[in-house]
């Protein structure tokens, strides 16, 4: 199910302003990947390319490929709405619909799919989304409760299990701990590790910890100089990312001196 | 060391304070002016209508009592405002969210500009409008009503060739309650939060999905509390009605005939208020009375349905 995602040569702009120039790398399936850098060098900008979901800004468009198992995002004839159903995403607030109750949430991508569905298999489907984000055992016995009313974390594992139950083939995350607490963070960074044998996960994060502990392979991304636009500075494996990268402003930024 | 003395702000501070109190003393006068001002229209009301409640015969215009002439212009006026909400609110929520999701940018600026505009027009241009060109211009279609579904009440006919009927009033005051209907639900929906929205792009959500997803319950109470305001607009208005309905006092569903049509309370008091005479003035009033407790309840519910909302 899960796949791999080839990026070459992408420009990223909204209207005339290039947001983030000549992204090139190769995303592996079933691993986690993540992109770290300063605030506004574009990696949340990059990583919702990898979806179209940038394009809900008015004016964004990119030039360049992104590839998904050979397939073309950006290729005049593929629907954004079709390429949102194979990429998930979670944002940097839990998101979870207001309105809604904790089952009905977990079902809202799946309802947009294919409007009738039995209620086993709803059943069935809602307990292995809720299963999935390790949340099963905290909300099975309210599952009429509105989604509202769970803990941020809570809330978070939610939305994870609303855009899994849609079974799309990568999940992007955008800062999914952010606004959580230590403990949170760690179910949420635990929930990653068995995510990732069943899908290919990009996070985008703050935390370089997080990075080191979670992920295989970490882009870094840095503005070339204020002003200019965010580019991938340097994209390698965790280990060597961490302990001996290729470029200095790399290790400039691990290590906390950076200017 | 030297202790410094804190600074010695007084004089500073009295011509805050004094100012602060000058306003505080205008705003507070204008809030009670504006209660006195409703409560003396409410005053006034009953004070002329009440003793109406005993007419009856002449003073009643001809009626056995007054209820047996208040009841056949409420039914018209809750007719012909029931008719502008179903033919408004859906449009309404329709130009609103093209406005606020679906149009670029320049070109939504330009149409909520319009719908605005629509607001300004005074009600005895849309009265003359109503009848020149509306009215003559829906003939055919009341013509074709009648001859296909002239089996339901509503549409029996005869229709009248001015096309003058309870329908055009229906449609006229449609026209006139958009605007603000359009622009309340225009900025529920323009205040939908993002996180929402991109929760149903993200699931794969087209736009319509979206707007059912995110838009709409966040903005529920919003649309309901915009129908019910324009209700209250289209309850009073006046001119419009006058110009476009004869005054009879008739219950009828009838909405596509002239004589056997209902008329509106406002519209009734405009056409009749300059004939009147002594206790018939009191009759006239105590309807006005009617329509009055009925615009308020329904702008107190209304407004406490927004209210509501904005808390849940």
């Amino acid at each position: 199910m899960a796949k791999s995602i080839d990026v070459s040569d992408l420009n990223i702009y909204y209207g005339d302003f290039l947001a983030v120039e000549g992204v090139t790398m190769t995303i592996k399936a079933r691993s986690v990947t993540a992109f770290i850098g300063p605030s506004g060098c574009g990696k949340s900008t990059f990583l919702r390319s990898l979806n179209r979901m940038h394009e809900a800004i008015p004016g964004a468009r990119v030039e360049g490929k992104v590839m998904v198992d050979g397939q073309s995002l950006y290729e005049p004839s593929i629907d954004p709405v079709a390429v949102r159903r194979q990429i998930g995403m979670v944002f940097q607030r839990p998101n979870p619909f207001p309105t809604m109750s904790i089952y009905e949430n977990v079902l809202a991508g799946k309802r947009l799919n294919n409007k009738r569905m039995s209620k086993s298999d709803a059943d069935a489907l809602v307990e292995k989304s809720l299963r999935g984000a390790n949340l099963w055992n905290e909300v099975k016995d309210r599952l009429s409760k509105p989604g509202m009313s769970l803990s941020g974390g809570q809330q978070q594992r939610l939305c994870i299990a609303r855009a899994i139950a849609v079974e799309p083939q990568v999940l992007l995350m955008d800062e999914p701990c952010s606004a959580l607490d230590p403990i949170s963070t760690a179910a949420i960074e635990d929930l990653i590790h068995e995510l990732k044998t069943d899908y290919t996960i990009v996070i985008v994060t703050h935390n370089m910890q997080q990075a080191a502990r979670v992920s295989d392979d970490t882009g870094f991304f840095n503005l070339k100089a204020a002003g200019e636009p965010g580019h991938l500075v340097e994209f390698n494996p965790t280990n060597k990312m961490f302990t001996n990268p290729d470029e200095e402003s790399t290790e400039a930024y691990i290590s906390g001196r950076f200017g | 060391m030297t202790v410094t003395a804190p600074p010695v702000v007084d004089a500073e501070e009295s011509t805050g304070r004094v100012g602060d109190a000058v306003f505080a003393g205008i705003s507070r006068g204008s809030a009670i002016l504006i209660m006195l001002a409703l409560a003396g229209v409410a005053v006034f009301l009953l004070q002329q209508g009440l003793p109406a409640l005993g007419n009856h015969g002449e003073a009643a215009y001809g009626k056995d009592n007054i209820w047996a002439f208040v009841w056949p212009l409420l039914f018209g006026t809750l007719l012909a405002s029931l008719i502008a909400m179903i033919v408004a609110a859906p449009l309404a929520i329709g130009v609103a969210l093209i406005i606020s999701h679906y149009a670029p940018r320049p070109v939504a600026k330009v149409l909520g500009w319009l719908i605005d505009l629509l607001a300004a027009i005074p009600s005895v241009v849309y009265g003359l409008w109503g009848i020149q060109f509306l009215a003559l211009n829906m003939v055919p279609v009341y013509k074709w009503l009648e001859d296909h579904a002239g089996w339901i009440p509503f549409f029996e006919g005869p229709v009248p060739n001015s096309g003058r009927t309870m329908f055009t009033a229906g449609l006229v005051l449609a026209v006139m309650a958009l605007p603000i209907i359009t622009a309340i639900c225009r900025e529920v929906f323009a205040q939908t939060p993002k996180m929402h929205q991109e929760a149903a792009l993200a699931l794969g959500a087209t736009r319509w999905e979206m707007i059912r997803l995110a838009v709409f319950p966040y903005a529920r109470s919003g649309m309901v509390s915009a129908v019910l305001l324009g209700l209250g607009r289209a309850l009073g208005e006046t001119m419009a009605v006058a110009l476009v309905l004869a005054p009879t006092l008739i219950v009828s569903f009838n909405l596509i005939t002239a004589e056997q049509s209902s008329s509106t309370i406002a519209a009734n008091i405009a056409l009749n208020f300059g004939n009147a005479s002594g206790s018939k003035i009191d009759t006239l009033i105590f309807s006005g009375l009617v329509l009055f407790v009925i615009t308020f309840a329904v702008n107190f519910l209304g407004r406490s349905i927004a209210a509501r909302g904005r808390k849940g």
